[in-house]
């Protein structure tokens, strides 16, 4: 019972008139914890009343901490009738919990109704007090700092990172049980939202549960989603990594921030041998102790065969169910070919990897005993994996066995993965479906198929802990030296049916209303849990194939269409440094590698010339990081895809792959040619409408046709802005009722160490004829020009020694068969046709194919943005670091009525890709003021409400920067002055200059544009530069206007608290200003320093209006939710003592219409760092870097 | 096909002045649009047409949504939904309560009552304003005439303190509760000439001087109304037309001072009685209403139609007012100097102020 929660009524505000005939209000308020509630006393006729209440005192478990939220409840008394409810304040108190995080909420809430909006706010201090309870542990998991932030948070360094962490719960959505017939939608709504509420706080416990197991201290890229499958169920699943975080010791923080009591877990780690190579992935089988691993594993990989993409996509139907659900899988891995293994660095890991996948088994020491592992104490777990030498003998013995299975080729490395005779089973098995994803050795993968090994599975149980290890990373940018090599992306999908979750409430003998669907699964074969199984498995053996142990940049999400879903999962295959999966000493590491260079070289019989350099590469890759994670991970001659290889050009040394994918954020030391840009592909396919099991063939069948095209899509805008690799490729499947929607948005960069991508060239198939010809020159013209505006628009000028590199002829595969081969892994081509030459350096696309003039259609329809703007999805642009401080984050929806339902595929793709462009112009248009400036994060959204509805939602930041990157030290000081005198102007306004509409914003940029007008640009430059010259002065102007206009309201309104006005001080208004939180879907907040992280923001909102018209229509009706989810996200991070929130997200926004009943209802889920910063400028600690944007915090974290 | 849903909210609510401009001028979507595309965005900023709809719907919601706040905009500086900074915030306030001239002369002193308002679309009509616009501007003015009418304490301050405005506008705005409140005539046709900003002066100086606030900042009372003690003391005054002697005793100390200073000396010399009993008998008729009303129309016939028809330049009133006032003083037997400098001061910027060349 370790927890006693206080809170104090404050005072309310703003509040709306209830009383029609005094124009005010009778308030009181109800604050509930669990089944505790308490009242305060009734404000007779005011509309600001002052409660100010004692304190109401909860004493509580401190587990029910974490799940409940504090309830509070603002009420108008009515004597004679009941008592009319004004709105509610969620609070949710977990970031009080974490003694690091925020010590007392405290402030202005805005009191949210679901039907009114935003009614008035109240002023609420929470505080609690929890009891130093040594088991507190047990059931809960206080303490277990949460971050959205998928990175190592900036005042942090990483001990270890422990690896994957998950968990989902599930329970019937309240709003489609029966008693949503006879009850309000306000009661509907608000038994979602807390509903919601709880689910999450549970949720989050749990994986707290699992990160203390696995030793860690943190959960890093903390993702969590709901799935609202309507009647049957709802799902909350989150994802994260698990890590060991220390905070870092700065100057400028108070020396109490680190906290003895919250980081003893993460030194006993450290001190402990125990630490040794933690898990790189944990399922622990608590979570699902029932599950038979047998059975599950079947299920799963039976139907991962398909995974081939054209050959494979077969259906099976389940013996037991019946034909209930088929399944679809399409993933690619990027043609990324890779680097011969013996490099130094990825034995080591290797060797670290294996090892590391068994004291997970330590850590599941608190489930129950079905698994034969967990009678293994941690100790002896521990002894049996410490990197010594006998383990690595004995890791290398099971390479024979593995190679018997494959026929014709020689064993990838990764056989030695198996690191453990008990485990062998589960390795071969994979080498099973490695061989058959990779299209090599298809003769005797196939006989291998389902069955036996079934048999083999059933046998052994015990490889189910093999499964539980999902070597899955959340994370998207990585402390130097952590990602070795990028394989490529790597990513599953499944079409489910969903049918009714059996009701949980049945048979549930918890008390507690909410369900671990876990508990009741056993006989249950259909779970979420065990599809998101099979598609984790199938990720981690694509990435496998590409000769990777890791998965980073790994997240999930699903796609809902009546009784129809689509599970996504992706990623990135990586080899990942043990340094932060272990607290080892340098010297272990290296003792490592060359054992198990030696290893290598007996057991491979690749002869790979590279592989006597080995021992010393170790180094060498570390100290030219910028190019070392482009190298290829995977073996040269068993390449699981086709691709064409060149040496690195910036080392020369290692073989790097033409082009990249990956869903990761450029890494901070990766060497870059100019600027990057936001590429989309957009597709959308008419779909027959269909019901239950028609509709998921329908779409299983769709699907990879869908990727596919999406993937050559992506590949021809790549070349067409001459960019060799993509970053943060996120790739979204709609499914509607008549349609299919695919959006890919990616980063294009040009990596200085991969090859230059070729030209598009275009090819008919009818050259006799001659205006035919005329059209297909003027086509490829266009297309050459528009290459050659590109590579100027975006400064690639790659040095021109690049081209002719190298000694070995590159091998210049066909492109042709190139371009539609770019499934590659799944393709069942033998790779050896792909090293034929051809000598052309262009991709080739046929117009005569009606795809390709779609292609070519979309390729020249996308405008280029507008001069002095950026884009990116990544969380920033590369080639950019002179940030500053001015940034708008926003949220832009746009819903699509298509009114002429048959439309053919063409002309749905030309409305959806109008769509997204119009969507993007006019944001750039909105953002024309913070000139020159970047999207940065730019997040696409996209789905199918309603039968002829496309809804686009996009959230991003629009952040500043400073054009003149390159200015003599003389004017840099200068500017500095000039920065230094515009954040001091800032503070005195309280308010940064942030949002510069017009121009009153940012007289730095300007005044650098102006410095910049004087030098010989190039036009478009020489264009922008005189816009911004332009504004400039407009900004001078009304900057000096503004400024006056200014300190005349500092007259008159008085100082945030105490000082009252002069006169009627007693008015409410005359209370505190309001707090400005800055917002950024960023991990960071340019030209600040985060000091503090304050906890989690989680907050799930419905609205809903039965008078739509009344308010502003649809549109209407939704820019003020968003605008109240923002302030209600705000109030939040304000109350925790915060200025901002970084990694803020809008995961989820729903939204539904009937015009006809004048009626709507919205549903949003937000999520994001509640953090406090202050400005670089403010700490005078260091001057200012120049590249504080990309500087990463962890230089520390190297130590080692 | 078509957009169903378009919206777009920032962190920091954007706000284009010019947009902004545009709505508070009562201007539809459409126009609004028009109006922009012929200002030359589209060009500047690559936009098309489309683009710039978007745009201007979505801020004109915004305002929208804003015009509830503005409205009471001490409450814009601490509501939670719109994070405005407050350079901006002031910004909106300015010209939410901006208003044109040429409405407000149309109401000045008028009550403001629905019956005005329901006058409106003459104005509107005449002014070529948009209905729409007057109808804020006509709203704003009774909605601080409301707020202030019954507040102690004087009466820029208080406008200023209860809807932020900067000093220039609060003083217009105690201009026109000013006039609204005492209902001064400005709509007869002889006043048609004088300007708003002309009626705001003498009001500032009336406000400044003849109220009660003007003589003790700490009297709880109302800057609104007239002193009412002064308004008699005034009557006192008429001993400078009724004694034969004082007046021309005050008539030679005028003339010896201004002769060879004007070019009109002659005419003032002849019509120096007339003027003064002019000046004088309004001083002491204000303590009726009706006479207050009709102050600046006494004002004009009385005083200024006389100099303007002898052709009196402002420089030769300027100069007779200040020997006028200056030479009562001297005057052995003129006993009420307070009353007759707090007067004539008001009365001398007034129609040096009305005075048009």
């Amino acid at each position: 019972m370790p927890g006693k929660l206080k809170a104090k009524i404050v005072a309310g505000r703003h509040l709306p008139v209830m009383d029609r005939a005094s124009d005010l209000t009778d308030a009181f308020v109800e604050v509930k914890f669990g089944n505790t509630t308490f009242k305060t006393d009734v404000y007779p006729k005011s509309l600001n009343p002052q409660w100010n209440s004692e304190w109401f005192k909860f004493e509580v478990d401190d587990e029910d901490l974490q799940d409940e939220p504090l309830q509070i409840t603002v009420l108008d008394h009515d004597t004679y009738s009941a008592n009319d409810a004004i709105g509610k304040v969620y609070i949710d108190i977990d970031p009080l919990l974490s003694s690091e995080a925020a010590t007392v909420i405290s402030g202005w809430f805005p009191i949210y109704d679901t039907i009114h909006g935003i009614r008035g706010e109240i002023n609420v201090l929470v505080k609690v007090e929890l009891f130093n309870d040594l088991n507190r542990f047990r059931q809960s998991s206080c303490g277990v700092k949460f971050f959205c932030t998928t990175s190592i948070p900036r005042c942090y360094r990483a001990v270890m990172v422990h690896g994957f962490v998950e968990e989902l719960v599930v329970n019937e959505d309240p709003e489609y049980q029966w008693i949503d017939r006879i009850r309000t939608p306000r009661a509907s709504n608000e038994a979602r939202q807390r509903l919601i509420s709880l689910m999450s706080g549970e949720l989050q416990r749990k994986i707290g549960l699992k990160v203390l197991e696995m030793g860690g201290n943190a959960v890093v890229g903390y993702l969590q989603c709901f799935d609202l499958e309507g009647e049957s169920g709802l799902v909350v699943r989150a994802i994260g990594t698990a890590c060991t975080l220390d905070k870092l010791s700065n100057t400028y923080t108070p020396a109490t921030a680190i906290n003895p009591c919250n980081s003893s877990p993460s030194k006993d780690i450290k001190d402990s041998p125990q630490a040794v190579p933690s898990a790189l992935g944990c399922r622990s089988t608590h979570s699902s102790p029932v599950h038979s691993a047998s059975s599950r594993l079947s299920q799963g990989f039976s139907v991962s065969v398909p995974t081939l993409l054209f050959a494979g996509m077969k259906h099976r139907h389940r013996s037991s169910d019946g034909p209930r659900a088929r399944q679809c899988r399409a993933g690619f891995g990027e043609e990324a070919p890779g680097v011969p293994l013996s490099s130094g660095p990825p034995t080591p890991l290797r060797a670290q990897t294996f090892s590391s996948f068994s004291p997970s088994k330590s850590y599941s020491r608190q489930s129950s005993s079905s698994d034969t592992e967990l009678s293994l104490t941690p100790k002896t777990a521990r002894i049996c994996l410490s990197p010594s030498s006998p383990t690595l003998q004995s890791k290398s013995s099971p390479i024979p066995t593995t190679k018997a299975l494959r026929s014709t080729t020689p064993p990838p490395l990764h056989v030695s993965q198996s690191d453990t005779a008990m485990l062998r089973k589960s390795v071969s098995f994979s080498e099973d479906l490695l061989l058959a994803a990779s299209g090599m050795g298809s003769g005797g993968s196939a006989g291998k198929e389902a069955g036996p090994l079934k048999a083999l599975l059933r046998q052994q149980t015990q490889t189910a802990l093999e499964q539980r290890e999902f070597p899955f990373f959340t994370l998207t940018s990585f402390p130097p030296g952590f990602l070795l090599h990028v394989g490529g992306v790597v990513s599953a999908r499944s079409v489910k049916l969903l049918d009714r979750i059996h009701n949980p409430a049945l048979g549930n003998t918890r008390s507690y209303k909410l369900l671990d669907w876990n508990s009741f699964t056993a006989d249950e074969p259909e779970t979420r849990d065990a599809w998101w199984e099979e598609i984790r498995q199938e990720i981690k053996s694509h990435a496998k194939a590409l000769g990777c142990h890791a998965v980073v940049g790994y997240s999930e999400s699903t796609s809902i269409c009546e009784e129809v879903c689509i599970l996504s999962a992706s990623g990135t295959a990586a080899i990942l440094s043990s340094r932060f999966m272990q607290d080892s000493a340098l010297d272990t590491e290296h003792r490592l590698s060359r054992q198990q260079a030696s290893v290598f070289t007996s057991g491979a019989e690749k002869g790979e010339g590279d592989m006597g350099s080995t021992a010393s590469l170790g180094f060498e890759d570390l100290m030219s990081p910028g190019c070392a994670f482009c190298h290829i991970p995977y073996d040269e001659l068993n390449m699981p895809f086709p691709a064409q290889l060149t040496y690195c050009h910036c080392c020369r040394r290692y073989k790097v792959p033409d082009v990249l994918f990956t869903t990761i954020d450029l890494p901070t030391e990766a060497n870059v040619t100019g600027k990057g840009c936001l590429i989309q592909a957009r597709l959308c396919r008419t779909k027959k409408k269909a019901q239950g099991e028609g509709n998921a063939t329908a779409i299983s069948n769709l699907l990879p046709f869908l990727e596919y095209e999406l993937h050559t899509q992506l590949m021809n805008k790549l070349k067409l802005r001459s960019m060799n690799a993509l970053f943060g490729l996120r790739i979204q499947i709609s499914v509607g009722e008549n349609m299919l929607l695919g959006l890919a948005s990616a980063t294009g960069v040009y990596l200085t160490a991969l090859p230059s991508p070729g030209g598009i060239q275009i090819a008919g198939k009818t050259p006799s004829d001659i205006t035919y010809e005329q059209h297909i020159s003027n086509m490829q013209k266009k297309i050459n020009d528009t290459i050659a505006k590109n590579k100027e628009l975006y400064e690639i000028n790659p040095p021109d020694l690049v081209e002719e590199v190298i000694g070995s002829p590159i091998p210049e595969p066909r492109q042709r068969s190139r371009l539609f081969r770019s499934h590659s892994e799944s393709s069942d081509e033998v790779s050896e046709l792909d090293l034929s030459h051809g000598k052309k350096d262009a991709f080739v696309l046929e117009i005569d194919d009606t795809d390709a003039v779609e292609d070519i259609h979309s390729l020249l329809t996308d405008a280029p943005t507008p001069p002095g703007f950026y884009s990116c999805n990544t969380e920033i642009m590369p080639g950019i670091y002179n940030w500053t401080s001015a940034l708008q984050m926003f949220t832009s929806v746009r819903v699509f009525r298509l009114s002429n339902v048959n439309l053919t595929n063409q002309g749905l793709n030309k409305v959806f890709n109008d769509l997204c462009e119009n969507l993007l112009k006019s944001l750039y248009f909105k953002l024309r003021s913070m000139v020159p400036c970047c999207l940065c994060h730019v997040n696409f959204t996209v789905a199918v409400p309603e039968d002829e509805l496309i809804q686009v939602a996009v959230t991003a930041v629009a952040m500043s920067f400073d054009k003149d990157q390159t200015q003599e030290n003389g004017r840099q000081s200068i500017d500095k002055n000039l920065m230094k005198a515009i954040t001091e102007n800032e503070d005195q306004l309280q308010f940064p200059l942030e949002l510069s509409a017009e121009s009153s914003s940012n007289p730095l940029n300007s005044a650098k544009g102006l410095s910049e007008v004087s030098g010989p640009l190039p036009s478009a430059r020489d264009r922008c530069s005189s816009w911004i010259e332009q504004l400039r002065l407009k900004a001078h102007t009304i900057r000096c206007g503004s400024i006056k206009t200014m300190s005349s309201l500092e007259k008159a309104s008085p100082l945030p608290e105490g000082r009252s006005r002069s006169l009627r001080s007693n008015r409410s208004y005359a209370g505190s200003s309001v707090t400005v939180v800055k917002m950024t879907p960023l991990s960071f907040i340019p030209g600040t320093k985060i000091i503090k992280y304050l906890g989690i923001i989680n907050m799930f909102f419905i609205r809903e209006t039965t008078s739509l018209r009344e308010e502003g229509g649809v549109s209407g009706f939704l820019h003020s939710f968003i605008a109240e989810v923002f302030a209600m996200v705000r109030a939040h991070v304000a109350a925790l003592g915060g200025n901002a929130v970084v990694s803020y997200n809008m995961k989820e926004c729903v939204f539904m219409e009937n015009p006809n009943k004048n009626q709507a209802q919205c549903l949003i889920n937000v999520s994001g760092d509640a953090v406090i910063f202050v400005r670089e400028s403010e700490l005078e600690a260091t001057p200012p870097q120049p590249h504080s944007a990309s500087a990463q915090t962890s230089s520390s974290g190297e130590g080692t | 096909m078509s957009v169903e849903l378009d919206v777009f909210v920032g962190n920091t609510t954007i706000m284009d002045k010019e947009v902004y401009q545009l709505w508070l001028n009562g201007y539809t979507v459409n126009d609004a649009v028009k109006v922009r595309i012929e200002g030359g965005v589209m060009e500047e900023c690559e936009a098309s047409a489309e683009v710039l709809l978007s745009d201007t719907m979505d801020q004109f919601r915004t305002f929208q949504m804003c015009e509830r706040l503005l409205q009471n905009p001490a409450k814009l500086a601490n509501q939670l939904l719109f994070q405005i900074p407050p350079d901006r915030q002031a910004m909106l306030i300015e010209r939410y309560y901006a208003f044109d001239d040429d409405v407000v002369r149309e109401v000045l002193g008028k009550k403001l009552s629905k019956g005005t308002k329901k006058d409106l679309d003459d104005v509107s009509a005449k002014t070529g304003i948009t209905l729409k616009s007057c109808r804020r501007q006509f709203d704003n003015f009774k909605r601080v005439f409301k707020v202030v009418e019954e507040l102690k304490g004087p009466l820029v301050e208080n406008i200023k303190q209860h809807f932020l405005l900067p000093d220039q506008l609060a003083r217009d705005y105690a201009a026109i509760v000013f006039f609204a409140n005492n209902r001064f005539e400005t709509g007869k046709k002889k006043l048609q000439y004088l300007t708003f900003q002309d009626f705001a002066f003498c009001a500032g100086q009336l406000i400044n001087n003849w109220t009660v606030g003007a003589v003790d900042n700490m009297v709880e009372d109302m800057d609104v109304d007239l002193d009412k003690e002064f308004l008699q003391d005034l009557k006192d005054l008429k001993i400078l037309i009724t004694d034969k002697d004082l007046l021309d005793q005050h008539k030679s100390l005028v003339c010896v001072a201004l002769r060879g200073k004007t070019k009109v000396f002659n005419e003032m010399e002849a019509n120096f009685k007339n003027l003064s009993r002019g000046l004088v008998n309004i001083a002491a008729k204000l303590t009726n209403t009706k006479d207050v009303r009709d102050f600046f129309i006494d004002l004009v016939e009385k005083f200024i139609e006389p100099c303007k028809s002898d052709k009196w330049t402002a420089t030769d009133v300027n100069l007779y007012l200040t020997h006028y006032t200056n030479s009562a003083h001297i005057l052995d037997t003129f006993k009420h100097q307070n009353v007759w400098t707090r007067y004539m001061g008001v009365i001398k910027s007034c129609i040096l102020r009305m005075y048009h060349e």
